[in-house]
């Protein structure tokens, strides 16, 4: 048994030290990159455009030549050992790249031997029924849909039946629809044991399925954290509350609540931490009350996850 | 060795010959024929024998010489960049399979190709003029070598090329002359004695002599040189490639 396997319950599956990539032109993509994936999660990478996610999977692939550092999959040198780490992983592209003249059979096929699997004609044909490409799989690439393409590059990824999924920007430029079946079969994958590792840049994606999260910024990595870990951090509350009759101030005596007043006057807002363990929402009524401030309704919102990255995003520049 | 890697890459490129069955095969087979028309029936019989050979049958071997070398450059060219030019390369790199065996594979199949090609356009040559072979077993090796030679050549020529023009540039302006000029349709003997010298700067000469003497026994050049020469390009071709293969060159950034 590997010694990597005997260390439970939380095992690195990918390893990125150091990682840093310079472009000829003199672009620096990536500056000394640390990251661990875990064994079996789904670890959103977000990152506004030209942050370097690409780039970062380009290299753990082996697209892309690293300028200084390493990279390990389950133990094996990206370099050295290129072949056991590569026959790992399973790489969804983000552009629709694709052979138009060849079949959809054909090309998953192509893919799994590729990558030196024995042809398994019973395991390509359960992937294209999976993926609802069975009834497509004589006709050629080029007569697929976008979604179907994107399904089809899902298939050739998953054809050597690898252990790591990698996909870049799954869902771009894919309607409603198609996503949220995107999101059922990353769901379904991981369930068999599969680590994904997904860049986005759509916030929502992350939120809806990611155990962690990392946040990349112009060639860093600025923040890796469990999502619950980091909504409840991050995450602040707001009471809002409709007021009977518009004020003109928040009066002196409210002065001790973080409080804002609607440009009319006639909502009052409340911010407060949602990890506190008080709320300050007891307190708060009854000082509105005793300042004989009524209101004829209140709601409550939490920050999404799409307010904590765009607040960071920003902190970082 | 990812030998189903391998395999997956030689059908793949072998496919793709079948689906353009017409330009692959077709349309060399059809311009050789047009030559023999010209060059065996209607001029070449006003053309005296050249070494005892008529001049149809003499024109054979470097008619399937011109045909091996063109199609295995655009065969491999085609082959390797196509993949660069669609961006499916990316699936290539990311998979475990070792440079040697990348190469192995798109140039196995461009040399498959031009092969198979070359007989054809033997067997269609014998149509039209009475064709001997000298030494079978000779004649196959120069058309291996040869073919596996140039694929190679192709398979540089689609790394280095980032653009279609790029592409045809090579087979147009180096090939071609170098084959015509090369004597495909002539004896080298029959230039006057500075032009003998300077063709032997002309590699084609070597592989369209040592393979002409497979056939008729006649050769320009002695048949040990040409096959000496003939590595020697494969040693060329293999280091370019063992050098693109080190250093990424056009493959990676």
């Amino acid at each position: 048994m590997p010694v990597s396997a005997m260390i439970a319950p939380m095992q690195t599956i990918i390893s990125v030290s150091e990682l840093s990539k310079t472009y000829p032109s003199g672009f620096q993509a990536l500056k000394g990159i640390n990251l661990d994936i875990r064994r079996g999660e789904i670890f959103a990478l977000l990152g506004p455009n030209g942050a370097g996610k690409t780039t970062l999977i380009g290299i753990i692939c082996g697209i892309v030549k690293a300028s200084a550092g390493t990279v390990r999959v389950d133990g094996h040198d990206i370099i050295a050992d290129y072949r056991a780490a590569r026959s790992l992983i399973g790489l969804v592209p983000q552009e629709l790249t694709t052979d138009a003249f060849e079949s959809v059979w054909a090309t998953v096929s192509f893919s799994r031997g590729l990558f030196g699997k024995r042809a398994n004609p019973d395991y390509i044909e359960k992937i294209l029924r999976d993926l609802s490409l069975w009834d497509k799989k004589d006709n050629k690439i080029i007569t697929l849909s976008g979604g179907m393409k994107r399904r089809l590059l899902i298939a050739k990824a998953l054809s050597h039946e690898p252990e790591i999924l990698f996909l870049d920007e799954p869902t771009a430029g894919v309607d409603v629809n198609l996503r949220r079946d995107m999101w059922q079969l990353v769901r379904a994958l991981k369930a068999t044991g599969v680590t994904i590792l997904l860049t986005t840049h759509y916030i929502d994606e992350a939120e809806e399925m990611a155990d962690r999260i990392g946040v990349i910024s112009k060639g860093e990595i600025i923040l890796v954290e469990e999502k619950r870990e980091l909504m409840r951090q991050l995450g602040k509350k707001q009471l809002t509350l409709h007021l009977q009759t518009p004020l003109e101030r928040i009066p002196s005596t409210l002065g001790a609540y973080r409080l804002d007043l609607s440009s009319d006057g006639s909502e009052l807002t409340y911010t407060y931490d949602a990890q506190g363990e008080r709320s300050g929402i007891v307190a708060l009524l009854k000082d509105l009350n005793e300042a004989a401030i009524v209101f004829k309704d209140l709601h409550t919102t939490q920050s999404s996850l799409e307010e904590i990255f765009v607040s960071l995003v920003k902190d970082a520049k | 060795m990812n030998v189903p890697a391998m395999r997956a890459i030689y059908s793949f490129e072998m496919a793709r010959t079948r689906r353009t069955l017409l330009q692959s095969i077709v349309s060399p087979v059809i311009s050789t024929s047009l030559y023999f028309v010209v060059f065996g029936a209607a001029i070449g019989s006003r053309i005296a024998e050249i070494d005892g050979i008529s001049y149809g049958a003499f024109i054979v071997p470097g008619l399937i010489m011109l045909s091996l070398l063109t199609q295995s450059v655009s065969n491999a060219s085609f082959g390797i960049y196509f993949p660069k030019f669609t961006g499916t390369i990316y699936e290539l790199l990311s998979a475990p399979v070792s440079y040697l065996e990348i190469a192995a594979s798109y140039v196995g199949a461009a040399a498959t190709k031009s092969m198979i090609l070359g007989l054809i356009i033997l067997a269609t040559a014998g149509l039209f003029v009475p064709i001997q072979v000298a030494h079978p077993l000779w004649m196959l090796l120069f058309l291996v070598l040869t073919a596996v030679t140039f694929s190679l050549f192709g398979f540089i020529i689609g790394i280095w090329a980032d653009n279609f023009e790029k592409l045809q540039l090579v087979p147009l302006l180096i090939i071609t002359p170098l084959t015509f000029l090369g004597g495909s349709f002539y004896s080298i003997n029959m230039l006057p004695p500075i032009w003998q010298t300077i063709t032997l700067f002309n590699p084609v000469v070597y592989l369209v002599s040592g393979f002409r003497w497979s056939f008729y026994n006649i050769a320009d050049v002695s048949v040990g040189i040409s096959l000496a020469m003939t590595l020697l390009f494969l040693a060329i071709f293999l280091a370019i490639v063992a050098w693109i293969f080190k250093t990424g060159y056009r493959l990676k950034t």
